[in-house]
Formats: structure tokens, sequence, C-alpha cells
């Protein structure tokens, strides 16, 4: 595969990276505005010898990646809001059984059936605490075509990493919007593969012993061990269990994974902060008109500068709180109530210098609505 | 091999009641298995949630103890990621047919080479006793106090409708047929749905009258009868056992063999 030029829609992107990164199962079930990453997949994926199939409903798909996931096949699923709703359960079950598989959601307007092709980004607490229990998510997104495909293939990676489902939060802006890409020559963006046991057949395998560095080595389905996995709490063997200890731990080792390992995790762009005395965050689409406004702002010389985040969970706390360390002002753009505002206050020093600036109306926030926002919070009229 | 070569003997004792049927499915599926002489390591066994679904526990084979009516789902990506592996879904009745019930008719129709077995206790065991969709009206249990209203899905008829290629019955009392007919299902090319009657005395039997598990498996010799041997204008209202569907249809893993040549010699 050598370098090359396409000008393609965001889904379409989200299926080359995916393809790029390994990814040879997809199920799924057809949503706006997430549709044509099943439609491109169904195509894609037989001519490379990968499988495609379209299950009775959001529910069974996420089930039958993991299903895929186990027989040591990279996997996707794509959805939207009423769909995400309805994966909460087999994501929880993914992160219990610790199964790499990658989830896109592709946000429109909710709650309910909300604006199906309306964008928002309403699910960013959804895709952090949507199935039930303590547990640790993986979530990325990202707010331009180039950024998208290194940002896919980072799902994967993260997901084999870590042994654990990373979701893919993207809006529909993002998904429906064309724009030009560079897709990668091969090996130019790395690909991380299963780590497999290196257990010889007849050893006693442990599919659920963390080594030493917290990894846990796969064996695939169908080969030389045979275990258990289950939703329920396990032992090593992936055997049910009640005993505290045996809870405690797991529960411990499946947030610890992740928590421990944030900083590496967390992705972010930052534009102009060195000197910023006023800070953006913000992510997805609102990100490009957060970008828009603080190059504008620049150019007439207003100490201004933007992060973009592109790891939403786990919340790059610390980062945070260092790069707003010296505004007066931290404006948090965002197409929701403030969702990830409240992690922006619980990050920064004062967090009664954060504000929110966004649009819930299914339009997008643009760089003028953004303008007018500054202008009252900074009192200078509309 | 003996039966205990199949069993994960670490995990016993199981948690099923004393008078159980579920032991006696999973006894039968095992020997079935033993006497096809199919490799272990080419076995993978999914199951939902409920009593009968920690089979999976147990048996020393791939084993993937999934969600509350969902096994289905999960087996249907084991198998088309893998075909070459033999994929078996032991469920209990409210697991295949009320939560499960829209995956289970979606799998009859696409006929992936999947044996589901339904074993059915007409009751919810796990969470103490509650009507399932197979307990049927005029039963007693613990979400109807004052007698059940809720008529009872057939499972060999919506299996049938659906497109299962095949569908039997049997039941634990019946444990060679049932044994057979297990067989016959996972040598079959396609979705294969064996249904068996199991006792459930602790709940079933306690709300119904039968607490004895030897008069539960009695009454399925009494009310029930063989295909082979119905006569002739046979009118008895006895539940049947036996094979009702055995027909080769077009497997969806064959199929999608198919889509993928065709993809890659470029054609649309």
């Amino acid at each position: 595969m050598t370098e090359s030029l396409a000008f393609m829609q965001g889904n379409e992107v989200c299926v080359e990276a995916a393809l790029y990164a390994g990814l040879d199962f997809f199920a799924g079930y057809p949503i706006t505005p997430s549709t044509e990453i099943a439609e491109h997949l169904a195509r894609r994926l037989p001519s490379i010898g990968g499988k495609y199939i379209q299950m009775e409903d959001e529910i069974a798909s996420v089930c039958a990646i993991v299903g895929a996931s186990l027989t040591g096949h990279k996997v996707m699923t794509a959805t939207s809001g009423p769909g995400f709703s309805l994966m909460q359960e087999g994501l929880g079950f993914a992160v219990m059984a610790e199964i790499p598989m990658v989830l896109v959601n592709v946000q429109r307007g909710g709650p309910s059936t909300g604006l199906p092709t309306g964008p928002a980004q309403g699910d960013v607490m959804q895709a952090r605490w949507g199935t039930h229990g303590d547990h640790a998510m993986i979530v990325l997104t990202a707010s331009g075509h180039q950024d998208l495909f290194s940002v896919t293939v980072e799902a994967f990676n993260l997901a084999e990493t870590y042994r654990t489902p990373v979701i893919l939060l993207l809006d529909e802006v993002v998904g429906h919007m064309r724009e030009r890409v560079m897709i990668p020559e091969k090996n130019q963006i790395p690909v991380i593969d299963r780590l497999r046991t290196s257990v010889k057949a007849g050893v006693d395998y442990h599919p659920y012993l963390p080594r030493e560095d917290g990894r846990l080595p796969m064996s695939d389905f169908g080969g030389e061990h045979r275990y258990n996995v289950t939703g329920l709490y396990h032992d090593m063997w992936g055997f049910p269990s009640t005993n505290p200890k045996v809870v405690h731990g797991l529960i411990r080792h499946l947030t610890d994974k992740i928590r421990h390992h944030a900083m590496e995790i967390s992705r972010v762009k930052e534009y102009h902060l060195e000197d910023a005395r006023t800070v953006m965050i913000s992510y997805g689409s609102s990100a490009r008109s957060a970008l828009h406004v603080v190059n504008h702002r620049r150019a007439r010389g207003e100490r201004i500068g933007l992060l973009e985040l592109q790891t939403l969970w786990p919340f790059p706390y610390s980062l945070v709180a260092e790069k707003c360390e010296n505004a007066r002002l931290i404006v948090v753009v965002e197409m929701n109530l403030g969702q990830m505002l409240l992690q922006v206050k619980r990050a920064v020093r004062h967090p009664d210098r954060v504000m929110l600036a966004n649009r819930v109306d299914g339009v997008l926030i643009t760089p003028s609505d953004i303008q007018s926002i500054l202008r009252l919070i900074q009192g200078k009229g509309v | 091999m003996a039966v205990r070569d199949y069993i994960r003997q670490r995990f016993f004792p199981h948690l099923w009641c004393p008078g159980c049927g579920h032991g006696i499915v999973m006894n039968g599926l095992i020997r079935a298995i033993d006497h096809m002489a199919i490799p272990k390591n080419d076995i993978v066994m999914v199951s939902g949630i409920g009593c009968s679904s920690r089979i999976t526990g147990y048996v020393d084979v791939h084993t993937l103890h999934t969600l509350h009516g969902r096994a289905l789902a999960f087996a249907a990506g084991v198998k088309l990621s893998r075909p070459e592996l033999r994929v078996i879904v032991p469920m209990g009745d409210g697991d295949a047919l009320s939560i499960g019930g829209n995956h289970f008719i979606h799998a009859a129709r696409r006929n992936m080479d999947i044996t589901a077995i339904v074993m059915n206790n007409r009751i919810y065991g796990m969470t103490g006793g509650q009507f399932s969709p197979l307990s049927g009206s005029g039963t007693q249990a613990s979400t109807a106090p004052f007698g059940n209203i809720d008529p009872a899905f057939d499972v060999v008829s919506l299996a049938k409708a659906a497109g299962a290629g095949f569908v039997a019955r049997s039941t634990t009392y019946h444990v060679t047929e049932m044994i057979d007919l297990l067989k016959q299902a996972i040598s079959h090319r396609g979705f294969s749905v064996v249904e068996i009657l199991s006792q459930c005395p602790t709940y079933f039997g306690k709300h119904n009258g039968m607490e004895s598990a030897v008069d539960m498996m009695e009454n399925f010799r009494k009310n029930t009868k063989s295909l082979g041997k119905i006569p002739e204008g046979y009118s008895e209202d006895k539940v049947l056992r036996g094979v009702f569907v055995n027909e080769n249809r077009p497997e969806y893993c064959q199929e999608y063999e198919r889509i993928i040549a065709s993809a890659m010699k470029g054609e649309t």
C-alpha cells in the first residue's frame, strides 16, 4: 500500500483507517448518521477476505463482534444514539471479559430518536458511564479527517494493548463532512497486534491472570487452550467467583489498567497555548469552529489558544490543569449542555473562570456563534 | 473418552438443585459429542444467563458465558469468524425465547451452522420461580400467584416457521433418544434446534403440585409420544417427540464464502 490522496466522507475515512489497523470482522445495524460505515465495509471487507454481517439489532451487533474478537479477529461495530443505548449491555460485557473491540458512535441529537441528521455531542457522559457498574473506558474523537484516520488506528491499538473496548465518539458533522485525507503507506502509522500467550499446549493457561505489567496475553477460541469467558466476576481461569478478594482484585485491575496509563492514552492538540490568557477547550467538529476563532483573534493580537481533546476519557485532568494555569478565561466549546465543562471545572485551579460556549439546536456551532459568546463573556456586547 | 474427561472437575460441585434435569442434558450432550469424536478444541459452547447457561462453566471446551438472551448473537460472531469450529448453544426457555426471542428467530432465519439447545423447564429458576413464555396459561409461578394467563410458545413450531433447518424435541426421561437427536442436530449443516423438556422440581414442581423430580420425569414419559409411533388418525393431546424438520438449506457461512469469492474477483 502506498500513500495516496483521497477526498472522502468522515465515515469512509473511519472505514479505511479501520482496515489499515487490521479490521477483519464487522457486525452492525443501519442507523443514521453512521450507516455509511456499514455500507462501505459490506463492500470492502469481503474483498480482503474479511467478514461483514448485518445483525437483527444493535444488541446482537455488539455481541457478535465480541464473539469474533475471541476467535482472534480485529473487530468493530458502528452506531448512533439509540443504537449506542442498546449496546451498553454488550459494552459492559466486553469491559468485564476484557475483549478488544472498537465501537464507533457517530453522535446525533438526543435523547431518544432525537435528531437523526443533526450534529450533537450529547453522548460524552453516556460513553463514559453508559454501562452499569464502576468501570474505566477509553473514548477517542477527532475533528478532521487526517486526525480521524490516525485516531481510528489508535483506537484499535489501544483496544489490543489494554484488552478493552474503545469507543470512537464521532459526531454527525465529522461523519458526513467531505475533505481531503492522505491515506498513509503501510507501517507509516504503527499497528499493534494482539498479544498472544506463549504458554504451550497442555500447560495450565490462566486467561485472567495479569502479567507483572498488567497485560493479559490472549489465546484464540479454537486454539490449544480451552478456558471460560464470562460477564460474571471471575477468577484467573475465567470461572465465576463471588470471593470478595477475587471481586476486589478484578474491579481494581479493570479500572487501574486504564487509569494508570491515562497519560499514555491521552491525545491532545495544542494551538497557541504558550502565552494564552484565554484558553478554549473543545473536541470533534466544535473544535474546528473554535480553532477558526482562535486564528482570527490571534491575527488581531489577542492571547488566545485552543486545547483540542482527542482523548475524552480517561479525561486528562492534570494536563488540562497545567494548560489552564495562566488562563484568565477558559471557554469550553461543545454541542451539549456542558458535559465536558464539568470535567474542566474539576480539573482547573479556578473553576469560576470556566465558561461554556455551546449550541444544542441540531446545528453546528459556528465561529460567529463562538465570537458572540466570547464578546458577551468579555463584556464587549454582542 | 469417559464423560469425566469432558468435565472441568475443578469447578464441581455444580450449582444445580437436587433433581434438576439440566445435569441429564449436560451428560447427554457430552455423550453425543463423545460418540461423534469431535475434538474438544474444535467446540465452542456459548450460553446466556440462567441455570441452564451454567453448563458452559463445567464442560472442558472453549466456553463463553454471555448475557441473558444474547448467546446466539455472540455465537454468530464466533461461527462466522471461524466457520470450522462447532458451535453449540445451550439455553433456558426464558433465555432463548423471551429476552432472546428476537435473536432466536433471526438465527433460525439466517441458518448459520449452530446447534441451539432449549432446555425447557417452563420457569425462571435462577431468580426463584417466575413464569416464562413457556410456562403456559393455567400454571402457577411466583409472579402468577392467581394463575398464569400468559399462553406459551411452541418451540418447535416457532423454530420451524423461522426457518431452522433441523428441529427436534425430546425430554430428560428419553435420554438415549435425546443423545441421538443431539448428534443429528450437531451433524446438521445449518441452524439446528433441539428442545429438551427438563424438570425443575424446586420451582416449577413446587408451584404446580409436583415436588418430586421422579414424578415430573414420569410425566414426560406419560404425556409425550414419539413421532415415529403415531398411528393413523391419532388424536391424543400429547407432546410429540422426535425430528420435525430436517432439510438442507443454504448455510450462511458457506454462502458468505461465495460473497468473498465474488468480492475478491471484483464482481459487484
